[in-house]
């Protein structure tokens, strides 16, 4: 079982860009919309010194860290290239034009 | 829903035992009920007939009061191509021949599962042993002011083709909201029967779901070009008129008048019945691999169903549901394994083809084609060595191949290299080597399209001494203009040289074979207007570019087209878009402008203010005599600016690719040594230069005397006064390569210093790489070169201080005043999660 959390519309998002959301006290997360409007999660950390992912160039499937242009695939989290380091992944189901975000364990352990 | 003789949902309906229709069964056989007479409900009696016509006894319920008839043809009925009677599939001779009972409008508004009963909008019962929900789709209607006014339709059914044909015939003009496949083939229609039509479309890509941006591109461009005018990334507020509509309103307060308005923003799976009945629901009923719902007396099919977490709403998929369908039915239970989905049609007589996932990801390749002259544009995804996914524009023959090696998985590796030129080429003579390919070809054979080059004058000049792909291009043109000959100029170096190819100079970007030059003289020379543009022209082998090419390509573009250009914030990097400097922490660092280094009381407070209000960790002093604050949140910033801003300062644009600061020493106004006024010279360059977006950052300093406090001698521009005049220099920088000036001139006025430094500027904005400082490309062009464009050639130099100056009357609007009033309010604030939903 999963619980999700509508945390907005595809609209709310730019195209290839990122908004940010807070559930709880979890960790920040970073929500994207790639070119081809798909939208993917990942926790708004590079794996390599902690940079947050939503601030980068979104292109194809893949986020450039802002602070050291590491690559990041938005579907696994995985650094691209010679890189190594991975960012946790956060579920996302669409409805209709609706996000949903599956919650973090700790905080529905919380709630 | 209505109901009628008191019925309600989850009541039990009356059985009236009185009705013939109303027996149990009928000779024994089961009584089949079919909720919906569509293409879904229908198609599925069809491939049941074809079983075991005997088997079952059947009803079909139907909201229209037609026959079925093929709902995918309605855009050729409201084109006046085709009549209704053309796109009937069933006649009433079909239903009589097979014996089936129809029951046309009038819709089932109740299903009691207990007593195994529907019960129609009139009251009528039908007892049923096997019921078949085939509701399909209803429009979905966006929540707007306005939305039921008379005059606003959706396109989904023969009667909203009699609305839109009846308001055509008066003319005027017509709003389509929802630029997919339905709003386009409703806006064409209307376009064919002479109707003004505006598309709105919320997202930034026609048909986002079937295309990419670069087709959508495409598509847009050419319906733009049959009259149609197309507003994407347009978000409706309101649909507006007395008694009736008269146009629509857009979020940003544009209004565009229409006496129709077609709302084809998209279907939603029709579940209220079968939601109703209690049957379980997700986007669509759920069926098993046997279209069987949560009660197995109980089948749905269709786009009304979720099979395996997909909902479909292509026709495709509905045949392979019905036959899976119809096998339970007739105990063959074969079972719908899901539909791999293509999409090939024709939008206002353009091709269009997609297929599977071309939405890339990991460890998916883009195979990319783009012929610019012929308007094609093709895009194969790879994966394993397996066709995934493509897309297709313009020339889509090969679609059903494309489509055929994807269903089947064949391995493609062995015909990767020609896959995108099509079966013809691809399977000729299996694995073809595209080096031998190129050899075959005879001298008179075309490489070059666009300059109309033959291989014979590609090998003469390579014979002649081009020994590289950029000598080849010099020489005689070939693959200078599109680039899509690329491969086979370089295929013909390494045939007649070898090993003695020499590389060129770097390409922009992994995503091109054109280097920088070659991008900004084709951007200027084909008049480009945006991104996708220049990457669909120039062949960009990813969809949308990566994260070094399109800040370069933004800023060509905003250089070459200032005022018409509109900039691409997701093309900038984070600073640029956020006006701040982002730190390791994620926090911003803020400066405000002090022209020429001067402040005041009034700014320092507000400054001290905003560090206590804010709570700044820190606040310090820049090397280019600015203070900086540091530590702010990105909610904080536009907040902070409007403080700032309110005392009279501006961005300081530390943050940017752009005229960073001028620095200045106190000058002939209070030093002894001074020999000019260089703060107030300071003061005009920064008021003349602020706000210029640049290849690289750009800073200048202005020194009183050749002492030199300001340091202007490793600055990109360095004024360093004299007795006599200004000394000019130019090209120095601090930084890991330190390098002073050259002196670019010495000038007598303090007009001159300026005008020079305009011309120096725009020399560098229009011809420096991006990311390259004045420095090495100096280094690159030579000082000469420099100062033969801006000291010799007078009337060039007041050329390049006219397009400077143009430019600036469209960028020196202070970014932070425009956030600080709620603009891009999106890039500071966080989503706010609103509902928690547990499944």
């Amino acid at each position: 079982m999963t619980d999700w959390i509508d945390i907005g519309t595809i609209a709310d998002i730019p195209q290839r860009g990122a908004r940010t959301v807070q559930i709880g006290g979890e960790k920040e997360i970073a929500v994207f919309r790639t070119g081809d409007d798909q939208v993917f999660a990942l926790v708004n950390e590079c794996p390599h010194k902690n940079g947050p992912l939503s601030q980068g160039i979104v292109h194809g499937h893949n986020v450039a860290c802002p602070l050291h242009n590491w690559t990041i695939a938005l579907k696994t989290g995985e650094a691209q290239g010679n890189d190594e380091g991975c960012t946790p992944t956060v579920a996302v189901r669409m409805d209709g034009d609706r996000i949903l975000i599956a919650q973090p364990v700790q905080a529905r352990e919380a709630a | 829903m209505e109901f009628q003789d008191g019925t309600q949902a989850g009541m039990e309906p009356a059985l009236d035992s009185g009705d013939a229709l109303l027996t149990p069964a009928d000779g024994g056989r089961e009584h089949l009920v079919v909720v919906g007479n569509g293409m879904a409900g229908c198609r599925a009696v069809e491939e049941l007939l074809a079983r075991d016509a005997a088997r079952y006894r059947v009803t079909i319920f139907g909201a229209e009061p037609h026959v079925n008839y093929n709902r995918i043809m309605l855009s050729p009925v409201l084109a006046g191509e085709k009549s209704f009677d053309d796109i009937v599939i069933n006649t009433r001779e079909w239903y009589a021949d097979n014996g089936i009972d129809l029951i046309a409008g009038d819709p089932v508004s109740a299903i009691n599962r207990s007593a195994k009963a529907v019960t129609s909008r009139s009251g009528r019962t039908v007892h049923y042993d096997k019921l078949l929900i085939a509701t399909g789709s209803d429009p979905f209607i966006i929540p707007v002011p306005g939305k039921d006014l008379p005059g606003v339709i959706s396109f989904r059914d023969m009667r909203d083709v009699d609305t839109m044909l009846a308001a055509a015939a008066n003319g005027g003009n017509a709003v389509v909201i929802g630029g997919g496949l339905l709003g386009l083939e409703a806006a064409h229609g209307l376009t064919l029967r002479g109707m003004k039509v505006t598309v709105i479309h919320l997202m930034d890509t026609l048909m986002e779901r079937q295309l990419d941006e670069a087709a959508g591109w495409l598509l847009k461009s050419a319906l733009e070009a049959r009259g149609q005018t197309i507003l994407t990334g347009a978000n409706t507020a309101e649909i507006y008129g007395e008694g009736k509509v008269e146009g629509v309103r857009l979020k940003d307060g544009r209004e565009i008048p229409a006496s129709l308005v077609v709302m084809a923003v998209g279907i939603r799976p029709s579940t209220a019945l079968a939601r109703g009945a209690g049957l379980a629901v997700n986007r669509g009923i759920l069926v098993d691999d046997h279209m069987v719902t949560s009660d197995p007396d109980v089948l749905a099919v269709g786009e009304c169903v979720e099979h395996d977490g997909n909902v479909y709403g292509l026709v495709a998929p509905l045949w392979d549901m019905c036959r899976s369908l119809a096998d339970g039915l007739t105990d063959r239970h074969t079972g719908y394994k899901g539909s791999v989905t293509s999409t090939k049609l024709k939008v206002a007589g353009l091709d269009v083809f997609s297929a599977g996932d071309f939405s890339g990801g990991e460890g998916s390749e883009d195979i990319v084609l783009r012929d610019a002259s012929r308007g094609v544009y093709k895009r194969v995804v790879v994966k394993d060595h397996r066709i995934v996914g493509a897309v297709l524009y313009g020339d889509t023959a090969d679609g059903g191949w494309y489509f055929d090696l994807l269903r089947k998985g064949e391995d493609i590796a062995d015909i990767r290299d020609l896959l995108i030129f099509g079966p013809a080429f691809a399977s000729g003579g299996g694995a073809l080597d595209p080096k031998a390919a190129v050899a075959a070809l005879s001298d008179d054979a075309e490489i070059c399209g666009c300059n109309g080059v033959s291989k014979g004058q590609v090998v003469a000049c390579i014979e002649q001494g081009a020994r590289s792909l950029d000598a080849v291009r010099g020489a005689c043109k070939a693959s200078a203009s599109c680039g899509s000959c690329t491969g086979l100029v370089e295929n013909l170096l390494s045939e007649v040289l070898g090993d003695g190819v020499q590389s060129g100079p770097k390409s922009l970007c992994k995503c091109t074979s054109f280097g920088h030059d070659d991008v900004r003289r084709e951007i200027v020379a084909q008049d480009m207007r945006s991104i996708p543009e220049v990457m669909q022209k120039l062949h960009w082998s990813t969809p949308d570019g990566c994260s070094s090419c399109r800040p370069a390509l933004n800023y060509y573009l905003l250089c070459a087209l200032p005022g018409i250009y509109q900039d691409d914030q997701q093309s900038r990097f984070v600073n640029e878009r956020m006006h701040a400097n982002i730190q390791k922490d994620g926090t911003y660092s803020v400066v405000p402008r002090m022209w020429g280094g001067l402040t005041n009381p009034r700014e320092l407070r507000a400054i001290a203010d905003v560090v206590e209000k804010y709570d700044a960790p820190m606040v310090k002093v820049t090397g280019g005599q600015r203070l900086d604050i540091f530590g702010i949140k990105k909610e904080d910033l536009p907040a902070v600016w409007a403080d700032l801003n309110a005392a009279g300062m501006v961005s300081g644009h530390a943050y940017g690719k752009s005229l960073r600061t001028v620095k200045t020493c106190v000058g002939s106004e209070w030093c002894r040594f001074g020999t000019q006024d260089s703060t107030g010279l300071g003061v005009k360059t920064e008021r003349m230069t602020w706000g210029s977006w640049m290849p690289h950052k750009f800073k200048i300093a202005v020194s009183g005397c050749p002492r030199n406090c300001a340091e202007a001698t490793i600055k990109d521009f360095g004024v360093v006064c004299v007795d006599s005049g200004y000394e000019l220099h130019v090209g120095g920088n601090g930084g890991i390569h330190l390098r002073a000036t050259d002196l670019l001139c010495k000038v007598t006025t303090e007009q001159e210093a300026l005008d020079y430094c305009a011309a120096f500027i725009q020399l560098y904005r229009e011809e420096a790489r991006y990311l390259e400082r004045t420095a090495p490309w100096i280094e690159r062009v030579g000082v000469d070169y420099v100062k033969s464009r801006i000291v010799e050639d007078h009337a060039g130099r007041e050329a390049l201080r006219a397009r400077f100056l143009c430019a600036q009357s469209f960028s020196q609007d202070d970014p932070w005043a425009q956030r600080a009033a709620g603009a891009r309010a999106d890039l500071h604030q966080p989503l706010n999660p609103t509902a928690i939903a547990a499944e």
